[in-house]
This record gives structure tokens, sequence and C-alpha cells, in this order.
């Protein structure tokens, strides 16, 4: 437990030695929320409804979206990182040291994504409210479930990148299939539009999906739309995924190591 | 000038073949680099799924935005996206090395790189454009005509230029290269879209200071015939040539200004 939380004070560290970088990501994020929130007022300038959301729904999705697209990585180096290593066997170097890869990994994670939640999605969300008129959890059981699921959607990130990452002990060229699975991942997670905007039942199929579980559910939560009208079983599901990824993680890094002494390196 | 011409491509052609020899991998990356672009055009279509009109744009007039704006973005990222590199080779000492040659700093850096797998960004827009032009009811004179190549010609020197010109932050501040896509990334999002919607600051802001409105939407207004809601002079319907090659002068001056300002990590 106590190298876990260093190597998540490293992993807090390793994003803190660049404050340039986080101010300029926080102004290009603030950019962009306000031109996807015109692009939605415009949009409920015609209706008043869409799946479920209203206009302050909507705006509280884009600042919502906006802070957790750095919390839960949907751009960055980790998408990348153990698959150079393991293109350039520096993974055996990894895999003899006596901690258990996937949960070092994640334990770095973790302090990446607090540096995230601290420095870019609270600032940001809090200048969105204050510009925009944005729909508040009903209750503090909503915010405190809100809280849980962004919690839940780190590790379910963790997991997909922890996965991607991975295929790069099968293919020599991880960039194509990684770029597929980014694609993927950005539609199906709601960071392009709200996965409630869908036509039905396209929608609440996303919404059952992994990558829903990323960024969508939260946002559901905190407006008080979760999938199936049930914030619990919302949480449920995010956690099965969860689960079975981290799960089918340790079973294909397991497979992957094999390959890997197989081959002799 | 034809001289510097030549080397260009010389280095680029470079770039390119070294690309072309692994084959595979650079068709799966052209489509997914296409894919991951087209991303933008889906998110319109989903809007439109819930809604007619976008002020007064119809799905396929918005279609038309976001084609010219797509291909002369695409067009610059080719040209010069791996500006978002450019911060390294101030870090790494490799632009000192770049000072020493006797050629200008500026095409060399812009000549570093030329990654093929962005032809997949042109193709998707492509795509669009031809759709769009199909199905928007356009009424077809000569001049709207040469207005659609004549755009995406203007729209990507406007792009280039301002890319270039917003790169130099990386002179004084190394970290901060993210700030400048807010405006390129930032930009093209915002061009597929009637400028109508954003707030007054940001239409100032996107027609007189970065002149982000002369790559789509002032072209489209002429080629689709559609009133001027702004109430804008006609003739900046027709200024995105002039636009285009003033601000690539002003993106150069900006540059060779940063330049002799710059002062390299090792004194």
């Amino acid at each position: 437990m106590r190298l876990d939380w260093e190597l998540a004070r490293r992993g807090y560290r390793r994003y803190a030695a660049y404050p340039g970088a986080t101010a300029a990501g926080l102004f290009t994020n603030v950019f962009f929320g306000l031109l996807i929130a015109y692009i939605l007022l415009a949009v409920f300038d015609q209706t008043s409804n869409i799946g479920g959301y209203d206009v302050g729904d909507a705006l509280a999705y884009v600042w919502l979206a906006q802070g957790l697209l750095s919390v839960v990585a949907s751009y960055g180096p980790s998408w990348s990182e153990l698959a150079l290593r393991v293109r350039s066997g520096d993974v055996a170097t990894d895999l003899y040291r006596p901690v258990d890869l996937q949960r070092a990994l994640f334990a770095q994670d973790v302090g990446r994504a607090g540096y995230q939640v601290i420095w870019r999605a609270v600032p940001q969300f809090v200048l969105g409210a204050i510009l925009f008129d944005i729909t508040a959890p009903a209750d503090a059981l909503v915010l405190l479930a809100f809280c849980l699921s962004v919690c839940i959607a780190i590790v379910v990130s963790f997991a997909i990148r922890f996965l991607v990452n991975l295929s790069a002990f099968w293919l020599l060229d991880y960039r194509g299939p990684m770029l597929l699975v980014l694609t993927v991942a950005h539609l199906f997670s709601g960071l392009i539009v709200p996965l409630t905007f869908f036509p039905e039942p396209l929608g609440d199929i996303l919404r059952a999906l992994p990558f829903a579980a990323m960024l969508q559910t939260p946002i559901d939560i905190w407006v008080g739309e979760p999938l199936g009208g049930s914030t619990v079983g919302a949480l449920l599901l995010q956690v099965f995924w969860a689960v079975a990824l981290v799960l089918s993680g340790r079973l294909v890094l397991a497979a992957g190591t094999q390959k890997l002494v197989v081959q002799g390196g | 000038m034809a001289e510097l011409g030549r080397i260009y491509l010389r280095l680029i052609g470079a770039r390119a073949r070294s690309q072309l020899e692994y084959r595979a991998s650079l068709v799966l990356q052209i489509f997914a680099s296409a894919l991951l672009t087209l991303l933008d055009f889906v998110m319109i279509l989903v809007l439109f799924e819930n809604v007619p009109e976008l002020d007064g744009w119809t799905v396929q007039q918005v279609a038309l935005l976001y084609g010219i704006a797509g291909i002369s973005f695409a067009l610059t990222d080719l040209i010069v996206g791996h500006l978002d590199l450019f911060p390294q080779m101030i870090r790494d000492g490799t632009f000192d090395q770049i000072l020493v040659r006797p050629l200008p700093s500026l095409l060399q850096v812009v000549a570093s790189d030329f990654s093929l797998r962005r032809i997949g960004k042109i193709l998707q827009a492509v795509a669009v454009l031809i759709v769009a032009l199909a199905a928007a009811d356009i009424e077809w004179t000569l001049g709207r005509a040469a207005m659609v190549p004549l755009a995406v010609v203007s729209g990507t020197l406007i792009y280039t230029g301002v890319w270039i010109a917003l790169a130099t932050i990386a002179f004084w501040i190394v970290d901060a290269i993210e700030f400048v896509n807010a405006f390129t990334y930032g930009g093209n999002f915002l061009s597929a879209y009637p400028i109508t919607i954003f707030g007054r600051w940001l239409r100032n802001l996107v027609l007189f200071v970065i002149p982000i409105a002369f790559v789509a939407y002032l072209p489209a207004l002429y080629i689709l015939d559609k009133p001027d809601e702004l109430g804008l002079p006609e003739a900046l319907q027709y200024a995105s040539p002039f636009v285009a090659v003033l601000t690539v002068l002003v993106a150069r001056l900006v540059w060779e200004n940063a330049v002799r300002h710059y002062r390299s990590a090792g004194g």
C-alpha cells in the first residue's frame, strides 16, 4: 500500500512538473467548452428536450465532459507508453520487478488522474458553471454517486488503455489499432456528443457498453438521467465493466508474458 | 524562390518515401486518421437527428462548411501539422542546428516532416464536400463554382499562417504548445458551423483577429447565396484570397521577429 502511494505521488508529480502545459491545456479545454456550449445552445433553440436532456443538462454535460476528458485520459501518452516498452523490449525489466505491473501502472495513473482533477477539471468546471446556467445535482446523494462514478470511470479508462497497450505483444505496429480504439472510445464514451442524443435504441445500447462507463455514466448521474432510471443500477453496471476489464487485462498480460518468455524476449 | 521550392519538394519527398516503405502500416494509419477526424462530422449528423436546422442552416449547408474547412485544415496539417513538435526542437537544441544551416529556418522546420497518414483526413473531408455540393441545392454560376477551390486554397493558407504565427509562442514558453490547439484544431472545429451561433466576442475574434471566418463561412455565404445575418459588407464574401495572402505575410513577419529574439538554452 505504501508502494502504491509512492507510485501515485510520482504519477502526480510527473504532470505537476509542467505547469505551463497545464495552463495551456486548460485554456484549450475552456475554448472548446465554449464552442460546444454555443453549438448546443443553438440546438436547444429549436427544441426543449433531447433524450431526457434539457438545455441546463446539456450545458452541464459540456463542462463535465470537458473536465473529465483529461481525468479519464481521452488523449495522451498513456495510450501508447507501455506499448512502446513492449516494442523496445523494456517491458522485460518491468516484469521482473517484484511488483505487479498492472497494479503499479494503475497506482501511477491514479496520481495522474488526481492531478487532472485538481488542476484541470475543477477550475474549468467552475468557470463553465459561472458563465452558463447549468443543472446542479438534485441533492448531496447524487453528488456523492457522481464522485463515486468518476472514480470507477478512472478504473475503466485505465483498464481499457492497459488492454490497448498490451496489443503490442502481438502486433508489430500498434499505432493503427490504437487510433481505431481511440476513435471508438471518443464516440462511444460520449465525448463527441451525449449518447442520449443518438436515436433510440442505439443510444441506450451505447450507454450500456464499457466505453460509456468512462465518461457518459457519471454525467448521466449528475443530471439525473442514469441509464434505466436507476443510479444504483448505473453504478453497478460500471463496476461490472471495471472488474471485467481489469481481469481481462490480467489474463492478456499473462498470455503476452508467456509469448515473451517463449520467444526469449 | 523557385530554388527554395525545389529544395522543399526534395526534402518532403524523402520524408514521404521513407513512410511508403511500410505500406500496410501506412494504409491502416490513413484509414484510422480519416475515421478519427470524421467524428466531428458524426457530431453534426447526430445533432441534426434532433433538429431540422441550426440558426437557419440545413445539414447540407453545414456539411458544405465542414467540407471546405476540413479539406483546408487537413492540407494545413499535412504541411505544418508537425509544428506541434516544434517545442521539442527548441528543448533538445535541434533548432540551433537549423539556424547555422544556409536555408531559411522556417523552411527547414516546415520541411522537417510530412506525415502521409494525414491524407486520410483529406479524403474524408473531400467525400463530405462532394456529397454536400451535390445535396445542398446550389444555383451554380461560374463564380460560385470557382469559389469552391479558391476557398480551399485560401483556407489552407489562412490556417497555415495562423498555425505558424501562434507556434512562435514556443520561443518564449516551451511547454505551452497546446494553447495553439485552441485556434488550430479549435478554429477548424468552429469553422464547420455558421459563426452566427457563437457569442459576439468570438465572432469578432474570427472575423478580425484570427481570420478563420474567411475559411468557410464567408465563401459559403456567396456559394449558397445566403443572406448575411451579420450585415457585413458583401465584399468580405470574396475577400478570402486577399486575407490568405495577408495572413501568410504576417505569419512570416512574426516568425522572423521571433527568431531574431531567440536565445538558445546554451546561452
